[in-house]
């Protein structure tokens, strides 16, 4: 296989994985790494490098819609972003002083954690739930817009929250990843955001997490240029259509098809990581 | 609620649209220059064959900022990509740099010392990664 052919079918794959990415909410990044290294048999270094540079294009691509929308709490995240961004410095180290194996079975624990969380549902706060003492000192309290007009919201768990928050970034530069399920986690559950919120502010944190780890990752050379331009351009086209047909269809049956895919995927990570074969 | 908020000339949406068109903007101009390495690097190097199975990691050039821009000036494809991934890089520090001047304008020291962290350990991450 030529370099040429080799990119039309990473481009090609990666549009797949863009969009399967966008459809389960679990971002474009974590499928494309596991074709890379699976189906292509490249090292998982260079996947992640290449990875983590689609997850900040996205991430910027998608924000872009986002921001106009007016959801996301700036304040909530730069205050995660303390938290996230020493993550990704810390496990985009760590990437050196560990084996490839090693990384392989950590990835393929979170798909499977993640394929799992892709099923939980999602309830937005009522408002009148009493305000917490440290949001209310860091004026972490919001509104936002609904049909109804703006309304109110509480915000909760700062420290889980904050802790969740260096996990995911830890995860993010370990595995060249977004960790948007541990993020919409934290923001979801910890500190309780309404649903829209949650989501707009994580994709905001990505990128800023990812571009974090990507420092690193372009100074220990992970980062090749001949892959990461199929999967940067892939991932984004697959993500941006994925978000398209995402506002028109809302399939229960497609959810399960993937997160099964992504399971069977963290499976096999886990398997090669075990035996050598990564 | 309004309450919250410190009076000043620049609400959190006049920020969110301004930040909104800086990430469009530096994604276009990424991609841009990304397609044009792309294309000179798979016109050149389209036929060789691709190692990806054995880690080497980039050689020096592709790996500091001062390589890349050297490379790119030397018209080599794929310094040309890497050029565009350091402009896609730059798009979420740049977010960061100007929510600091966001949160000055919204008389805001405490958010102004928060966004100045995140922003040091993104230069660093950057600039300063060479001594990891």
């Amino acid at each position: 296989m030529t370099i040429l052919e080799l990119s039309a079918l990473v481009f090609a794959g990666s549009i797949v994985a863009g969009l399967l990415g966008a459809l389960t909410g679990l971002g474009g990044g974590i499928v494309v790494i596991p074709m890379l290294t699976l189906l292509f048999h490249i090292d998982i270094r260079y996947a992640a490098g290449a990875a983590l540079i689609s997850v900040i294009a996205t991430s910027s691509g998608a924000a872009s819609s986002y921001v106009k929308e007016g959801y996301s709490n700036l304040r909530v995240g730069m205050v995660l972003e303390v938290a996230t961004t020493i993550g990704a410095v810390l496990g985009a180290w760590l990437t050196g002083h560990v084996s490839t194996g090693a990384i392989a079975v950590v990835f393929g624990v979170v798909l499977l954690i993640s394929a799992a969380l892709s099923f939980r549902g999602h309830s937005d706060p009522t408002g009148d739930d009493p305000p917490d003492p440290l949001a209310t000192r860091l004026r972490l309290d919001s509104d936002y817009p609904t049909p109804q007009g703006r309304v109110a919201y509480h915000v909760h768990g700062v420290p889980p929250a904050f802790g969740l928050m260096f996990l995911a970034g830890g995860l993010s530069g370990l595995l060249g990843i977004g960790s948007g399920a541990v993020k919409v986690l934290a923001l979801d559950r910890a500190m309780r955001l309404p649903f829209k919120v949650s989501t707009t502010t994580s994709n905001f944190m990505i990128g800023v997490t990812a571009a974090a780890s990507a420092g690193v990752y372009l100074n220990h050379g992970y980062i090749d240029p001949g892959l990461a331009m199929p999967v940067m351009l892939g991932v984004l086209i697959g993500a941006l259509a994925g978000a398209r047909i995402l506002t028109r269809v809302q399939s229960q049956a497609l959810r399960i098809v993937f997160a099964i895919a992504i399971a069977a995927m963290g499976a096999q990570m886990i398997w090669d990581g075990l035996h050598g074969g990564v | 609620m309004a309450a919250t908020r410190p009076p000043a000339g620049w609400s959190d949406s006049d920020v969110e649209r301004v930040i909104g068109n800086l990430l469009r903007v530096g994604l276009l101009i990424a991609t841009a220059v990304v397609l044009f390495g792309g294309a000179i690097y798979l016109a050149r190097h389209g036929h060789e064959l691709p190692d990806y199975r054995i880690f080497r990691g980039e050689p020096a050039q592709l790996r500091s900022i001062a390589g890349i821009v050297e490379m790119a000036a030397d018209w080599f494809g794929r310094g040309f990509i890497q050029l565009g991934l350091l402009v896609l890089l730059a798009t979420p520090v740049a977010r960061v740099a100007f929510s600091v001047f966001a949160f000055v304008e919204q008389r805001d020291p405490f958010y102004v010392g928060v966004t100045l962290v995140v922003l040091a350990v993104l230069l660093y991450s950057i600039v300063g990664g060479y001594f990891l």
